[in-house]
């Protein structure tokens, strides 16, 4: 009960029984009544519905948003290794994801600092990847195509979504497999001898990880460039523009907001996949979220896997504060 | 001219390659379902079978995790619904000063990747089983809970988008008037609001069930001892591939297929409804018009 924690779950309790006490209390004391009805809130909403909307946000802000993730954060600063010890904060689980095991030779612990860069350098490059690949359908759909195609085609973009993540990813493991399709027909036609591990040289989990979020590429700068005004783009052509400017200097500077939220959502979904990688990395690739989910489910450690996991959240926060900063949008337009 | 012709071939034939993109790996994958050997394999077709639709069928431990799923699923959509349309009504209430930071909380589950938001479940919840002294039987060690509550998280925030979209359109003076005839706050909640609400709040649902059903990520952390659909799958696709998974996936796309066309149907026929409903509200027009009109 000493912990400060503790004392914060206490009051925090205290106030969601109080709101869920409210209307039982309006029937008992006339008093409370009054007091709750000077609230200009209450007085706008009645009392029914305004315990019900400061119930469902308080819980769902406080116990599912707020308290998880402070929670999750002090945690990491505690030794919870077997033998460790739980009482006070220490920086040893941190310390560990940069210098390894103090009895180790090497100076830092290399293989898990790998594997956090290559996560978040993979993602970035998978980001731009899927950027290259959507913008010119996005263009296409918004300001090219016409109602009924258009319509089809949005049809057609969103279906393959509805395949599970994991089965999106089985397929490419069957396209991919050293017997899958790919070999099969480059062995067929001579160009190679042996099959390529396509698994092997990761170029399967690339694929699959800039496979798995287009969708979340394309349909943010779809609405960014929809609702341009095509005479803008006949204008700038009139002008005698060339294409590559129309585009550098009217759309691309229209459709920023569109832009950012679709990187965001691809990096942020990227360096937290898990599926992908663990189907389709290969034996020596690790993803950074592979080693949090070791840490708790092999390495028995959760507060160390605690600490990697606010590490991966620290640099989405970061990407995402960049992604801000670069393109000058507010954080409700990242998020629709 | 011949650049320009030149230039929509080159446009054709990207969408086409971007198409075959999307849809290439999930044609080999339903080829496969239906070839006999026993490692996925699209070419060579050696025989066409039905055998792995009925291996599928017998799959306890793929059918209890889909039973899990479904409940979850549901479980997600009283709790995760409710949620978001509380905070949308809110978000027009609160302080104006509070409203960024309010917003800010409030979308932050949907920029957060999908493990850290089951790890922070997962502690939180353990802690305070831990700390309420509970027995390994009650909801803060169970799976299915857990997962509700850790998926309902991110799903929330989904529903709010959706009704905070549905409620630019309200007409406040709605609720004024009612309030004005003598209605009580309770029966503008219920009779005005909410059935303005409907059309948002089922495809809420919708969405708040297909995102919990095909979740992986957060429910890998959060479901333990117990098992889903997608933690099943995921299971199974590591260990070793057999081609009742693809069949699986020709199911599931012939149900979104279904539903998809279903949903056109609807769609159009509400379209033909409203266009009637539109004539008929002219005639009605210009015969008043015709009527007062000065013979």
């Amino acid at each position: 009960m000493n912990d400060p924690l503790s004392t914060f779950f206490v009051v925090f309790l205290a106030v969601i029984m109080a709101l869920t006490l409210a209307p039982v209390l309006q029937n008992n004391s006339a008093r409370v009544w009054e007091n709750l009805r000077q609230i200009k809130f209450v007085r706008k909403n009645g009392v029914f519905v305004s315990t019900y909307l400061v119930g469902a946000v308080v819980l769902w802000v406080g116990l599912m948003i707020v308290a998880p993730q402070l929670y999750m954060v002090d945690y990491s600063f505690r030794d919870g290794a077997i033998g460790g010890n739980p009482e006070g904060h220490t920086l040893v689980n941190y310390s560990y994801l940069i210098f390894g095991r103090e009895s180790d030779e090497a100076w830092f612990n290399w293989l898990h600092l790998q594997v956090f860069l290559r996560t978040i350098i993979a993602s970035v490059m998978v980001t731009l990847l899927a950027f290259a690949l959507c913008y010119p359908i996005a263009y296409y759909l918004a300001q090219t195509a016409r109602g009924g195609t258009a319509r089809l085609f949005l049809i057609c973009l969103i279906l393959p979504f509805w395949v599970n993540e994991i089965l999106r990813a089985f397929a490419f493991r069957i396209l991919f497999g050293s017997s899958g399709v790919i070999n099969a027909v480059l062995i067929s036609i001579g160009l190679i001898d042996d099959p390529i591990d396509f698994i092997k040289i990761d170029v399967a989990m690339y694929a699959g990880l800039s496979y798995a979020y287009i969708l979340l590429m394309v349909f943010p700068i779809y609405n960014a460039i929809e609702s341009l005004d095509h005479n803008q783009i006949e204008a700038a052509r009139d002008l005698g523009s060339p294409w590559w400017r129309i585009h550098y200097r009217v759309v691309i500077p229209y459709a920023k907001p569109g832009i950012a939220s679709g990187c965001t959502m691809v990096f942020m979904l990227s360096a937290g996949a898990l599926a992908v990688p663990q189907i389709l990395g290969g034996p020596s690739s690790l993803w950074f979220t592979q080693i949090i989910y070791d840490w708790f489910f092999s390495g028995g450690d959760w507060a160390r896997g605690s600490a990697y996991a606010f590490v991966l959240l620290f640099s989405c926060i970061i990407f995402v504060l960049t992604i801000m900063r670069l393109f000058k949008v507010n954080l409700g337009e990242l998020a629709k | 001219m011949t650049s320009d012709r030149i230039q929509k071939y080159m446009i054709r034939f990207y969408i086409g390659m971007f198409f075959l993109y999307l849809f290439g790996p999930l044609i080999l994958m339903g080829i496969t379902a239906f070839n006999t050997p026993k490692f996925p394999t699209a070419i060579p077709i050696e025989e066409l079978t039905l055998e792995w639709f009925s291996v599928l069928a017998n799959d306890k431990e793929m059918i209890a995790g889909i039973q899990n799923s479904l409940l979850i699923g549901v479980g997600v959509i009283f709790l995760a619904v409710p949620i978001g349309l509380a905070a949308a009504l809110l978000m027009s209430q609160v302080h104006k000063k509070v409203q960024p930071i309010y917003y800010t909380i409030v979308v932050s589950p949907l920029l957060t990747p999908g493990v850290i938001l089951g790890i922070s479940t997962l502690v939180f919840w353990d802690r305070l089983g831990v700390w309420m002294e509970a027995d390994y039987d009650t909801i803060f060690y169970s799976g299915i809970f857990l997962t509700i509550v850790g998926q309902s998280t991110f799903i929330s925030a989904y529903c709010m988008l959706i009704f905070l979209s549905r409620l630019q359109r309200f007409d406040r003076t709605q609720e004024e008037a009612a309030l004005d005839l003598g209605a009580t706050n309770v029966q503008v909640f219920w009779k005005i609001l909410i059935p303005f609400l409907r059309p948002a709040i089922g495809s809420a649902a919708v969405l708040a069930f297909l995102t919990s059903f095909e979740n992986y990520n957060t429910t890998l952390f959060t479901i333990q001892a117990e098992s889903t659909l997608t933690t099943v799958l995921a299971g199974k696709v590591r260990l070793g591939t057999n081609p009742s998974l693809s069949a699986l996936a020709v199911v599931i796309v012939c149900v979104t297929l279904l539903g998809a066309i279903l949903h056109e149907v609807y769609r159009r026929k509400e379209m033909r409804k409203e266009k009637i409903a539109a004539e008929a509200a002219k005639r009605a027009a210009d015969k008043a018009d015709n009527a007062m009109a000065p013979v």
